[in-house]
C-alpha cells in the first residue's frame, strides 16, 4: 500500500496536479476579496508546503512535477517580448524618458539592496539572492542564480516586493506627488514587476502600459549591472 | 494542434536562446536571450503576433503560477533565513520605496527637459520627434 502511494507521488501528476489545484484556491480567494494581499502565488506556494509537511510528502517527489513546470519559465519570460511589441507605439514616443527611469531605478534598486545588506551583516548568499528582487520574477531567478543565490529566497523577495508594489502603489503616487502618468507607470514598473503592473492598468491605460514596458526594460538593464556582480 | 505549434515555435527559440546564452562569456540569462532573440524577430516582422498569440498571452496572464515550484523550494532552504526574516522583509520594501521615488523623478525630469529643449528648439530643431 505505502509502496503504491508513493510511487503515485512520484508521478510527475502529483506536482502538477497540486500546484494547479493550491494556486486556483488563491484565485478564488484573491477574487472573493480582491485583497492585492491574497496574492495566488503566494497562497498556492503556501498551500503546497503546507500539504508537503502535514501529509510528510518527500520534496523530491513533488518536484518531479514542480520540474516542469519551472520549465516553462523561460518561454513565459520570452513572451515578455510580445508584451513589449504590444506596446510599441508608446515606447517610440517616450523611449528616453523610459531608459532614463529604468536606468535609474534598477541601479537604484541594485545598489540600495547590495547596501542595506552590507549594513545588516547578510551573507553573500543572501544578497545575492536579494540583489534582483525588483525585477520579474523569472529574470531575478536566472540572476540570483548566476550570482550563487539561493533562487528560492529570491522568489520569496519578488513577491514580498511585488506585493507591496501591488498594494501600495496608488498610495506612493499620492505621496511622492507623481503627477506625469508616464513616470508612475515607469515607476511603479521598475519597483515592483508585473505585479505593480497589475495595479498600474488600474491607475490608466497609459501607466499601465509605461508599466509593462518597465518590467522588461528594467529586467534587461538589471542584467547588465548584475554583470559586474 | 495550433497551440502545439505556438509551443514549439517559442521552445524552438528558447533553446536557441539557452545555446547562445551557453556559449557567451558572460552569464546573461537564456530566458533574456530568447526575449531580446522574440522581440528581433517581431520587430523584423520574421515572425507575426498571429504565430504565438495564444500562447504567449496565456503564458502572460498565468505567468505566476509558474513560479510556484521555485517557491517551494523554500522549504528546504529556509535555514538560510533563519533570524533574518525581518531584515528581509525590511530591505524589499525600503529599497522599493527607494527605487519608486528615484524613478518617478528621473522619468519627471527627464519629460520636462525634453519640453524645455522642445520649445526652446522649435525654430530650427523640424528633426525633433
Amino acid at each position: 500500500m505505502m509502496e503504491a502511494i508513493s510511487e503515485v507521488l512520484s508521478n510527475g501528476m502529483f506536482g502538477i496536479a497540486l500546484s494547479v489545484g493550491a494556486y486556483e484556491v488563491g484565485v478564488l480567494l484573491n477574487r472573493k476579496w480582491k485583497s492585492p494581499l491574497l496574492n495566488p502565488l503566494l497562497i498556492g506556494t503556501v498551500l503546497v508546503i503546507v500539504v508537503l509537511l502535514v501529509f510528510r510528502i518527500p520534496p523530491e517527489s513533488y518536484s518531479v512535477g514542480g520540474d516542469i513546470i519551472t520549465m516553462f519559465l523561460t518561454p513565459a519570460t520570452a513572451v515578455l517580448a510580445y508584451s513589449i511589441y504590444q506596446q510599441i507605439a508608446a515606447l517610440k514616443k517616450y523611449w528616453l524618458p523610459i531608459l532614463a527611469g529604468c536606468l535609474a531605478g534598477a541601479l537604484t534598486s541594485v545598489f540600495s539592496v547590495f547596501g542595506l545588506c552590507k549594513l545588516f551583516g547578510l551573507s553573500e548568499q543572501l544578497t545575492a539572492s536579494l540583489l534582483p528582487k525588483s525585477v520579474t520574477t523569472a529574470i531575478a531567478l536566472d540572476v540570483s542564480e548566476s550570482l550563487g543565490g539561493i533562487p528560492a529566497l529570491t522568489v520569496v523577495a519578488v513577491v514580498i516586493t511585488g506585493t507591496f508594489g501591488a498594494v501600495f502603489a496608488p498610495l506612493m503616487v499620492k505621496l511622492f506627488r507623481v503627477k506625469n502618468p508616464v513616470a508612475a507607470g515607469v515607476a511603479i514598473g521598475t519597483c515592483s514587476h508585473a505585479a505593480g503592473t497589475s495595479r498600474a492598468i488600474e491607475l490608466g491605460e497609459l501607466q499601465g502600459a509605461m508599466s509593462g514596458i518597465s518590467v522588461g526594460v528594467a529586467g534587461l538593464i538589471t542584467v547588465l549591472i548584475t554583470l559586474f556582480f | 494542434m495550433k497551440i502545439l505549434v505556438q509551443l514549439t515555435i517559442l521552445f524552438t527559440i528558447c533553446l536557441v536562446g539557452q545555446l547562445i546564452a551557453g556559449l557567451l562569456p558572460i552569464p546573461v540569462p537564456g530566458s533574456v536571450i530568447s526575449m531580446v532573440i522574440l522581440l528581433l524577430l517581431l520587430l523584423f516582422r520574421l515572425l507575426k503576433p498571429v504565430h504565438i498569440q495564444e500562447t504567449a498571452e496565456f503564458l502572460l496572464k498565468n505567468m505566476a503560477f509558474f513560479f510556484v515550484p521555485a517557491g517551494v523550494q523554500i522549504l528546504e532552504k529556509y535555514t538560510f533565513l533563519q533570524g533574518h526574516v525581518l531584515v528581509f522583509a525590511l530591505i524589499c520594501i525600503v529599497t522599493t520605496l527607494l527605487t519608486f521615488l528615484v524613478t518617478a523623478l528621473t522619468v519627471t525630469g527627464v519629460i520636462k527637459l525634453q519640453e524645455k529643449f522642445q520649445n526652446r528648439g522649435v525654430s530650427h530643431d523640424g528633426s525633433h520627434q
